[in-house]
């Protein structure tokens, strides 16, 4: 595993093998035909798939073992308990938090954001400044922007270069005595781009400014070590790590996560109620009102514990050998521009050809049975300041192969021969 | 192949030279009605510009940016109504949206003379409302409403 999070060089003498074709076979969903033609599904950025793992996991657990948690004293209300804090160790070990008590189960990398922007941001006011940066996903504008209505504080926006690349250092710059939280994405999932998380926490660090970091895209790609990192705040979603759709995570710093006020009030976050005073549960029970997604916790335990045999720095290693495959092959063609051209890229090519319009060519390439994002991708700060509406958008994941990869191109040549 | 078959009843000829041509493209200057249509999905964006003489349509037009089926059905839509009855245009608008969104009633090629090649698009779900935008915004322009429309 590599400590920082980094793709490791490919060059590496020990580069580990990844089996595609026993992979693939874990992933009942690829073995389909869609519009007469083999599935290439390169869509993986907005959701990945699933292996027969996963689905079986989930199939067991309500098979056998389902009840409510942490409040039975019978069989199945023990097992399901067992099986759902099973799970938050899973996730702990996968990003080395240094308890489970960091690990929150939220429903995703959205839902994630927002307990951060409601809880950590009760206490913010007009002086305060929130400092994120031009190539968010709106799910880590929006909250913010929400808060900042609440609360008078300022929304700073850190900005990018022609490539696609966050300026470092007028990040940095725009840090101040003011600033409450720096939320920045590890990876665009509009360019790709992979941000210089390890150089800009510790900057944040010397100033006492905690980090929130959007994993969302990040997570599928390359091993996370939070503590390595030194990150405040770690969110991600378990449908992009081959885990079901409605379960995500939220890791946080003890230290804050101490601090932090109840987000959602109900059942499991208390420890006692009553109408003259309620006392709140330990964490990470706080932060878990409600019944919560136990199916969804499992599955993406199953999740990590497949991705954990094939390993973290082969599914990195894998990938990155994919993409620059891809890039170049798609660069070939004619009237291509390349959106998001950074030096640092994980799995997602975001492209133009010439004028036709990403949903022509997404409809066109359907027809090829590939499978490819096109839009705005939830991004339409970058949109506006590469002066396009949308992309076109190949992501990957490691039970892609060079054959998704060339019927991706083929797809291309025939719309480029179809519009022009 | 049938697939094939079924892309090409998408992009017909027809469809496909309006888009790269639109016909009546651009600002009308001294428009007397105007309405701006946005479908977020998709990033399309486009306003539509009425001339009057009286109650008839002396002039349209339309400016913006979409996909090609947006485009097309445009460009397709000015040449439909230009010259004719306020009335008439928004019936017919009305119409057209209408087969749009019911891909089992039968789509009246004839009556709808050259419009009939953006039948095609009734088999794709996620690609109708780029046919319907520029017709919902003519129906904004006609009863002189401000607001942006959208097919969200
Ligand atoms: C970078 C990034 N952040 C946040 C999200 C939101 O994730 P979710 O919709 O699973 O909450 C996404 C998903 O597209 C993303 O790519």
């Amino acid at each position: 595993m590599n400590a920082t999070g980094q793709i490791p060089d490919s060059s590496n003498s020990a580069r580990p093998a990844l089996d595609n074709d026993r992979i693939r076979g874990d992933f009942p969903i690829l073995h389909q035909s869609i519009n007469g033609c083999p599935l290439a599904y390169l869509d993986n950025a907005a959701s990945s798939q699933r292996p027969r793992q996963v689905l079986d996991a989930i199939q067991h657990y309500y098979c056998h073992d389902h009840s409510n948690v942490h409040r039975g004293v019978h069989t199945l209300s023990h097992r399901a308990t067992e099986a759902y804090e099973g799970a938050r160790e899973k996730v702990r070990k996968f990003i080395n938090a240094r308890s489970v008590t960091e690990i929150v189960f939220t429903r995703g990398t959205t839902d994630a954001i927002n307990l951060v922007a409601d809880s950590l941001g009760r206490d913010f006011s007009a002086d305060d400044e929130i400092l994120i940066s031009h190539m968010e996903h709106h799910s880590n504008i929006v909250p913010w922007q929400l808060l900042c209505e609440k609360t008078g504080a300022q929304l700073k926006v850190a900005p990018i270069n022609r490539q696609g690349e966050l300026l470092l250092d007028d990040c940095l710059a725009l840090m101040s005595d003011k600033t409450r939280l720096v939320a920045i994405a590890h990876v665009s999932n509009a360019l790709g781009t992979i941000n210089p998380v390890e150089r800009l926490i510790p900057a944040a660090r010397d100033r006492n400014i905690p980090v929130l970091v959007d994993g969302a895209q990040a997570i599928p790609h390359q091993a996370i070590d939070v503590q390595a990192l030194d990150c405040d705040f770690y969110a991600f979603s378990s449908h992009k790590m081959c885990g079901p759709t409605g379960i995500g995570v939220l890791y946080g710093k003890q230290q804050w996560l101490e601090r932090m006020p109840p987000y959602q009030g109900g059942g499991d976050m208390i420890l006692s109620v009553s109408f003259e005073q309620t006392l709140y549960n330990e964490l990470p029970y706080r932060f878990e009102a409600g019944t919560p997604n136990i199916a969804g916790a499992i599955g993406l335990g199953a999740a990590i514990d497949y991705l954990d045999t094939i390993g973290m720095a082969s599914i990195a290693a894998y990938e990155a050998d994919l993409l620059t495959y891809a890039t170049s092959a798609i660069s070939e063609l004619p009237g291509i521009r390349l959106i998001g051209t950074a030096a640092e890229k994980a799995g997602v090519i975001s492209f133009n050809v010439d004028d036709i319009h990403p949903h022509d060519l997404g409809t066109v390439l359907d027809h090829q049975g590939v499978a490819i994002r096109t839009g705005h991708h939830c991004a339409m700060p970058v949109m506006e300041f590469f002066g396009i509406p949308g992309t076109a958008r190949a992501s990957l994941a490691f039970y892609n192969n060079r054959q998704d990869i060339d019927q991706l191109v083929e797809g291309l040549k025939l719309a480029i021969r179809m519009f022009q | 192949m049938d697939d094939k078959h079924t892309l090409m009843d998408l992009y017909r000829r027809s469809v496909l030279q309006h888009s790269r041509t639109p016909h009546n493209f651009g600002r009308l200057d001294a428009a007397d009605l105007k309405a701006e249509g946005h479908n977020p999905l998709c990033g399309d964006k486009l306003t539509v510009y009425l001339r009057l003489d009286g109650n008839d349509i002396l002039d349209i037009s339309f400016e913006g940016v979409g996909c090609a089926i947006s485009l097309a059905s445009a460009s397709m839509m000015t040449e439909a109504v230009k010259g004719k009855a306020l009335s008439t245009a928004q019936s017919e608008a009305n119409d057209i949206i209408g087969n749009f969104a019911r891909p089992d009633a039968r789509w009246n090629g004839d009556r709808l003379g050259e419009l009939a090649a953006l039948g095609g698009v009734r088999e794709y779900p996620s690609r109708i409302k780029c046919a319907v935008l520029p017709w919902k915004t003519l129906c904004a322009a006609i009863s002189k409403t401000e607001q942006t429309v959208s097919t969200e």
